[in-house]
């Protein structure tokens, strides 16, 4: 549905995005991750017509971009950063103009505004005037405005930012529903979002891609270790070279935190549950085992160890595979 | 068509969802209807020392409402709409790049054209609708008086011809920046302009002169006011909306790859 082959985008001396590489499936839900200045913005206004790529084919719906940007715009839907909303309308206007000027004919503009309004949840405010709303309700009509036309693809920049904890879960559980009918890449910087609605995610960094994967093999590869969480009441250093002893540990390193308890994190070697010693060497040696956990690294740990390269030596030790993937991929 | 519609439609209703509307035909329709009432009473203190004199040189004076009326006040009008226009024309495209509109124009199946045309023909009604609130005005000459309607057609339609370059040149600085009042400023500056070069066309005879008056847009407007419809001003006209227009689309074709 979507294909990028070599996609460079460059703003007169900077690079915003280069060499991207990648395709979407029909039905399929791509996250775009990335932290600010990425380029998932401008990757996603080249998708959608509003800029010409500098070097490099876009296909989207079966159309290239440049050859033929009119019939991939009546078959896109786009959301962008900030919803484009004329303020002095009123949602019912504003969703029959967005309507007249994507081609939908005169007899059905009726329908689709109901239909849209109703999906997108805001009914109730269709003769309210767009400037009044809140940034959540904007937000939604800016969706709305995306699918008035019923495209067969949807491009959505950070769909969720701004909106209350109840609006984001309805609009995941709204983009989750779309998907199958249409293809939808939507961007995002918080990752749980990605993993909670994305079939597949891509992390991008820098103009250029990181990684690619599901979310959960993302999560899956990037976890050579794993890490428990010790909370113990005792003597720090003793404790400390006792827990190094147990089988299978790897790296040991403490954190008091007063009235005699030390937090201990404990690197494990890939595929050994070593809980079982761990507990019984605390205990044997008298000491108070308050707590012991695995945690297992979350996808905020690995979204920075992929795109902030400040610490080459941590990351290398947190993802020693993906990195060196992506490098060849 | 209907892209164009749409777009031109969407245009006209904004201006009267927002006061530019009010404020455009609300200034015109006093300033005009100052220079009617200036003018008309200069012209009917002439009708009553028109017995005078009769009785001093034993013929009537020339006296003419087409000619003395009618002509100054149109030619009064498109010093108005020079200083109107920018007012119509700022927003038309530094709104949409400010506010973000642009993207939903411009990833919409419309074609630059389409949507610079459609943007054009919102301000033109507006124009024409500000032209519509004279017709009342002369509406009372006929009343009154017996003028000649046929100069009056020619004048009018010299008038749209007119306000559209002024609006076609100020659709084109509306597309280089995102600020309204730029806009609005580099317009109003290069209208100005416009009407410094028909005081030097006033000095003709010289080099300087002649071209000022031919590129001078309102020495045009003299043969539309005097009812003659000649081909040459016609096309002048239309050519320099054209520029006007093909300008703007190399503009908003510049920002696509600059944006
Ligand atoms: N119009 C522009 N002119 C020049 N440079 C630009 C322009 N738009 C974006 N850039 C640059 O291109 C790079 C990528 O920007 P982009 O907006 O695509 O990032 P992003 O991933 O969407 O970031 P964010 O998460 O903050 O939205 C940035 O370095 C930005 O400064
Ligand atoms: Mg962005």
């Amino acid at each position: 549905m979507i294909d990028v082959q070599g996609l460079t985008k460059r703003y007169g001396r900077t690079t915003a995005v280069e060499d991207l590489h990648f395709s979407v499936r029909k039905g399929e839900i791509l996250g775009f991750l990335g932290p600010n200045g990425a380029g998932k913005t401008t990757t996603m206004r080249v998708l959608t017509g509003f800029l010409p790529p500098t070097l490099g084919k876009v296909t989207v719906a079966g159309y290239d971009v440049m050859a033929e940007p009119l019939e991939v715009k009546r078959r896109t839907g786009y959301l962008p950063e900030t919803p484009p909303l004329y303020t002095d309308m009123r949602v019912d206007e504003m969703l029959a103009f967005a309507g007249r000027i994507k081609g939908v004919s005169r007899r059905e503009l009726r329908q689709r505004i109901a239909e849209t309004a109703e999906k997108t949840a805001i009914g109730d405010s269709l003769h309210k005037i767009v400037g009044h709303l809140s940034k959540g309700y904007r937000q939604r009509v800016g969706l709305a405005v995306a699918l008035i036309h019923n495209p067969d693809v949807l491009v959505l920049d950070e769909p969720t930012a701004g909106l209350d904890p109840k609006q984001i879960i309805e609009t995941r559980r709204l983009v989750k529903s779309l998907a199958g009918d249409h293809t939808i890449i939507l961007s995002t910087h918080i990752l749980p979002e990605a993993a909670h609605t994305c079939g597949r995610v891509m992390i991008i960094n820098a103009g250029k891609l990181v990684a690619e994967d599901t979310p959960e093999n993302l999560t899956a590869r990037l976890q050579g270790f794993e890490t428990m969480r010790l909370v113990i009441e005792g003597p720090e250093a003793l404790a400390r070279e006792r827990l190094a002893r147990v089988a299978g540990v790897g790296g040991v390193s403490a954190m008091p935190e007063g009235d005699g308890r030390v937090e201990f994190s404990v690197q494990m070697q890939k595929g050994r549950d070593s809980r079982k010693e761990l507990a019984r060497a605390v205990v044997e040696s008298g000491w108070g085992l308050l707590e012991l956990r695995p945690v297992g690294l979350s996808l905020e740990e690995i979204f920075l160890k992929l795109t902030t390269t400040e610490d080459p030596a941590e990351a290398e030790v947190a993802a020693p595979e993906s990195s060196r993937e992506a490098a060849t991929a | 068509m209907r892209n164009i519609w749409t777009i031109a439609r969407k245009e006209l209703n904004s201006y009267f969802r927002s006061p530019i509307a009010y404020i455009v035909l609300g200034v015109f329709a006093v300033i005009f209807g100052f220079f009617f009432y200036s003018i008309l009473s200069m012209f009917i203190r002439q009708t009553f020392m028109q017995a005078q004199y009769m009785q001093m040189y034993g013929a009537p004076m020339h006296l003419n409402v087409n000619e003395m009326v009618i002509r100054p006040l149109l030619m009064n009008l498109s010093v108005i709409s020079l200083f109107l226009v920018p007012m119509i024309t700022m927003r038309l495209f530094a709104e949409e790049k400010k506010t973000g509109t642009m993207e939903l124009l411009m990833t919409s199946p419309v074609t630059d054209l389409q949507m610079i045309f459609g943007k054009f023909l919102g301000a033109f009604f507006l124009y024409a609708a500000m032209l519509g609130l004279t017709v009342l005005y002369v509406l009372l000459l006929f009343r009154y008086g017996n003028p000649d309607w046929r100069p009056l057609v020619a004048g009018y339609l010299g008038q749209l011809l007119l306000g559209g370059c002024f609006l076609s040149f100020g659709l084109l600085l509306s597309s280089i920046t995102r600020n309204q009042l730029v806009a609005g400023s580099l317009t109003f500056t290069v209208f100005l302009l416009l009407w410094v070069i028909d005081w030097v066309s006033e000095f003709s005879g010289t080099r300087m002169g002649e071209l000022a008056s031919y590129l001078s847009l309102t020495t045009h407007i003299e043969n539309f006011s005097k009812g003659v419809i000649d081909l040459k001003d016609a096309v002048y006209y239309l050519s320099v909306i054209g520029l006007g227009l093909f300008l703007t689309a190399r503009s908003v074709e510049s920002v696509r790859w600059r944006a």
